[in-house]
């Protein structure tokens, strides 16, 4: 079957998809976008974490057709000043130099990356926080946020880290 | 100066792409290859009886079906022992594809290629193996007893058994020093397994091509020029035919150095015979049932003291749980009987191990490799002691450590690189200073006295850990500078998410004086650097980069000696400062290296305005000798090699405040707080997040993790939502501080950082959770379930 969906803002579509097949294997094996990672196939690490009309989902977990008509944004979608964000205020949109997002930013200056694998889905799912959040969320909120992405590498401390501080830098959303 | 970098937390060089998404891994690569799946054991044990693939036939998009038999040549032999010793008596290893018996559940039997991997799964839930089903090995002691056999000639399931001994001071057994002393204690303590579980799992990715009969493989491993060597060697392939990429790998932690795994040889071997592009990526219950676990022991301790809670004698037995193989030999055992030593002066030592099969998946080193149980072993004994004698438990720990003025120490043991356990460096007492400041130890019973007031149960726990690391036998590097003034660094040993392009770049950055934004370094890619180790026993900084600042000395001399003559000036007085080499004092005087790289290859053409310089005609030459000097050579490059005398030892303490819920036995950590000494310091940040990390995964071994194998050795929690690995809601901020005491052994003076966090945290979490809860913590994991049923036992 033929899927038509809107990825990174751009209109597209993915031909012979099986209808069993998940978004996931639609995103990275059919359209060309690698960076949401398949480490688990059962919505337990986040690492697929993106965007299905402005709410973060693991993208294993969603079925192709489910994807048909709707929004997707990645993480490669994130650090394009072309990719308007769902579900996210513009200063939440806003690209920082370089091309980075300041959640991406803030993952760098933090030192929150080690392996990197679980990092796209965490990228989004901070993202997703603070696109919600009203100033720098507490601990618990920043745990609780994340608490459906699984990282092997950091113990998380500076991902926290790094959520905190793209919430100081991006201010309340307006 | 801008370039002095050693040290910084400089950012990491790597992170850009990781965070948008442009890393590319095993499985990014590839696009449009064909995919391999694998039938796999559902047995434990069982003996095959054959394989009926009809069905399977009719899948469109099948390609291949492979079995045991089909296998030619060296390919059908077991797979290699990676490291023989010689009390390995009875090592063992799989056939790439079982060949007659499979020995756990996971082992692979089939192998199925087809036009991508969901066919090929579709193909092989069409393959029916027939299996007449034998009695599995299943528990230490079990297997111990060798009532049943996991290997036909390995009698007693033994596959090896090594004994160390050191006499003490004055000549007395370990057996005779417990037996004469004051007091004496006697215990068994148990460790369950765990794994690795990187976030990503193995995968290979082949490419042949037959027109330059020559095989590109990447894989996600943390050995590529090994699995070079491997390959070559099945596949009868001539080395230089043979190129090994390891490309962003989603973490090791140990299991991916393992090699060759069975798929790291047959996808290769696949696609040359069918000459297409093949990919095999594992999936996570693959990786449960099919890669490695460790850490699974027993121990039986005998140890003697004095009144001051010295050690006198110590013995101790340990039971090893190797699972159905043993590929990495005897690694993991030899580990834990040296380290478990820790920065204690033991007296007389005596340590038994004995490495047991059981049918379940086969145990390699995972971060720490043997010394969790060591250090469980070794702190747990001390806190035995000190509740014996009612003494304060750092009091005890102290009463035993080696002295700062005792370097270097001897322990009298062989280590796991074969050489003597000699400890280079450390400060002991100063660390455990640090750290009681840190965690506030002596304020820490007025504090437990207030939480009890309120009917809390709080609890402090401490470890001490000394680590072996950058084992030999060697790491090599090599720099270039090329015209364009861009420093171009290259070691074999691979990354797996440790920051290695950042810390190499710095070390480069620093000795060579340019800025970081001018180096670019490769690891693990063997068209780049091909004598190579690995990345394991945290030894990539110790050994790459000492290597590279090595190779990066030799460049600076030679770019000196061009340089002092194109400036006509004496080497001696010239310095490089951002990547220009200038008079010291004088910087008007001074030449790019981006120049000295052209002068120090003489051309006959001009491919640039900057090759001109270097040609034939370009300027005033002596006539008298060659245009490269005898003894030397064209370019602005060098390669050296780092080969330590034997490991250079790390160590470091933990402390930790624990909560037990009176009702729901919850365990809760309030403070964990660590302090290290890895010796001088790359990169702090790097080394903040190795520990974290490391941390993190102990706290997971501690309190979440193990491997459940019913009676029939099935694997009962081969998923992520079964196997409870910690999210952000289970780990705690880690207080860290660091000690530096520089290795003596290497240029550097570093000290490897890896493993470090994982290796204390069970022995202090039992202790925290021992002193909240006044029962003996005697066995790992802990669950609310468990310390449930020890609180009704009591």
């Amino acid at each position: 079957m033929r899927v038509n969906l809107t990825v990174n803002g751009r209109a597209t579509a993915a031909d012979d998809v099986w209808e069993g097949e998940s978004l996931l294997y639609v995103l990275r094996e059919r359209l060309g976008l690698p960076g949401a990672k398949n480490a688990c196939e059962q919505g337990e690490c986040g690492s697929c974490t993106v965007y299905l009309d402005g709410t973060p989902v693991c993208a294993c977990l969603v079925a192709a057709g489910q994807a048909e008509g709707r929004e997707v944004v990645t993480v490669e979608g994130l650090s394009r000043g072309d990719a308007p964000l769902p579900g996210a205020g513009p200063a939440h949109g806003d690209v920082s130099g370089e091309g980075l997002h300041e959640v991406q930013r803030a993952f760098l200056d933090a030192g929150a990356v080690q392996c990197g694998f679980c990092t796209p889905g965490l990228v989004v799912q901070a993202h997703a926080l603070l696109a919600e959040a009203d100033g720098v969320p507490s601990d618990a909120d920043i745990r609780e946020a994340l608490a459906g992405n699984l990282c092997r590498c950091t113990g998380y401390e500076k991902i926290l880290d790094a959520v905190r501080l793209a919430a100081t830098r991006l201010g309340p959303p307006p | 100066m801008t370039t002095r970098l050693f040290g910084e937390p400089v950012q990491r060089r790597e992170d850009p792409r990781l965070i948008t998404g442009r890393g590319r891994y095993l499985d990014d690569l590839g696009a449009g290859a064909l995919a391999a799946a694998f039938v796999r054991s559902p047995h434990a044990h069982a003996r095959i009886l054959d394989v009926d693939v009809s069905d399977a036939l009719d899948v469109d998009g099948l390609v291949a079906i492979y079995t045991w038999e089909d296998l030619p040549g060296a390919l059908a032999e077991p797979l290699p022992l990676l490291i023989p010793h010689p009390a390995l008596t009875h090592g063992r290893t799989a056939y790439p594809l079982a060949r007659e018996i499979v020995r756990h559940v996971g082992e692979p039997v089939v192998m199925v290629v087809a036009r991508d991997r969901y066919l090929a799964e579709d193909a092989c839930a069409l393959i029916r193996v027939g299996y007449e089903v034998l009695k599995p090995v299943v528990g230490l002691e079990e297997a111990a007893g060798g009532a049943h056999l996991v290997h036909d000639d390995v009698p007693g399931n033994i596959g090896a058994h090594l004994v160390q001994e050191v006499p003490g001071p004055g000549g007395e057994t370990a057996r005779e020093a417990v037996d004469a002393a004051p007091h004496r204690l006697e215990f068994r303590l148990d460790v369950e397994r765990s794994a690795c579980t990187p976030l990503e799992g193995k995968g290979v990715y082949a490419r042949w091509d037959a027109d330059d009969a020559s095989l590109r493989v990447y894989s996600s491993t943390q050995t590529s020029t090994s699995v070079r060597m491997a390959i070559a060697a099945k596949l009868g392939l001539p080395l230089p035919k043979v190129e090994v990429v390891a490309p962003d790998v989603g973490g090791g932690f140990g299991v991916k150095i393992v090699h060759p795994w069975p798929e790291e040889i047959l996808v290769p071997w696949a696609a040359r015979l069918l000459n297409r592009e093949l990919k095999w990526t594992e999936d996570r219950r693959e990786h449960f049932v099919s890669s490695s676990h460790e850490r699974g022991q027993v121990q039986h301790v005998r140890v003697g003291f004095d009144d001051d809670g010295r050690l006198l004698g110590l013995e101790v037995e340990i039971l090893h749980d190797h699972g159905a193989y043993t590929p990495y030999g005897i690694i993991v055992p030899i580990i834990t009987s040296t380290q478990l030593l820790g920065p204690y002066k033991v007296g007389a030592y005596r340590v038994e191990f004995s490495s047991v099969y059981t049918n379940t998946v086969q145990v390699t080193p995972y971060r720490g490799a043997g010394r969790p149980q060591g250090v469980f072993c070794m702190e747990r004994t001390m806190d035995k002691i000190a509740a014996y004698l009612g003494r304060d438990r750092t009091e005890v720990r102290a009463a035993n450590f080696v002295q700062p003025d005792e370097f270097p120490y001897d322990q009298g043991l062989t280590f796991q690189d074969g050489r003597p356990l000699i400890y280079d460096s450390g400060d002991y007492p100063e660390a455990l200073r640090m750290l009681k400041e840190l965690i506030g130890w002596d304020s820490f019973p007025e504090e437990k006295a207030r939480a009890a007031a309120e009917g809390r149960r709080i609890g402090i726990g401490v470890g001490c850990y000394v680590e072996g690391t950058g084992v030999g036998p060697y790491e090599g590097g090599h720099v270039q500078i090329t015209s364009d003034g861009r420093v171009h660094v290259s070691t074999g040993l691979t990354s797996q998410g440790q920051g290695h392009e950042t810390v190499f770049a710095q070390i480069a950055a620093t000795e060579l004086g340019v800025p970081i934004e001018r180096v670019s370094v490769v690891t693990g890619d063997t068209r780049r650097f091909g004598y190579a180790v690995g990345t394991f026993a945290s030894r990539a900084a110790v050994m790459s980069g000492n290597a590279i600042a090595l190779a990066c000395r030799k460049v600076r001399e030679k770019a000196l000696r061009i340089a002092a003559e194109a400036l006509e000036a004496d080497p001696r007085d010239l310095e490089i400062t951002d990547g220009m080499v200038h008079v010291a004092g004088a910087p008007s005087a001074s030449i790019p290296l981006a120049t000295v790289a052209v002068l120090s290859n003489p051309l006959r053409y001009a491919f640039d305005e900057e090759a001109k310089r270097a040609t034939q005609f370009a300027g005033p030459a002596s006539d008298d000798r060659p245009p490269v000097a005898e003894g030397e050579e064209p370019g602005l490059e060098g390669r050296d090699y780092y080969s330590p005398v034997r490991s250079t030892f790390a160590a470091g303490m933990h402390a930790a405040i624990v909560e037990t819920d009176p009702d729901t036995a919850e365990i809760r950590i309030l403070r964990y707080a660590v302090v290290h000494d890895c010796g001088r310091l790359i990169n702090p940040m790097i080394v903040e997040g190795q520990i974290h990390g490391g941390v993190a995964q102990g706290v997971g071994g501690a309190l979440y993790e193990k491997m459940v194998y019913d009676e029939h050795g099935q694997l009962l929690n081969a998923s992520f939502m079964d196997f409870l690995m910690p999210y952000a809601t289970e780990i705690p901020r880690i207080e860290t501080a660091h000690l530096e005491t520089p290795s003596p052994l290497n240029p550097l003076g570093i000290k490897g950082a890896g493993e470090a966090g994982v290796i204390p945290v069970s022995a202090v979490l039992a202790a925290a959770i021992e002193d909240a809860e006044g029962i003996p913590i005697d066995r790992m994991p802990i669950s609310p379930s468990d310390l449930h049923t020890l609180r009704r036992s009591r």
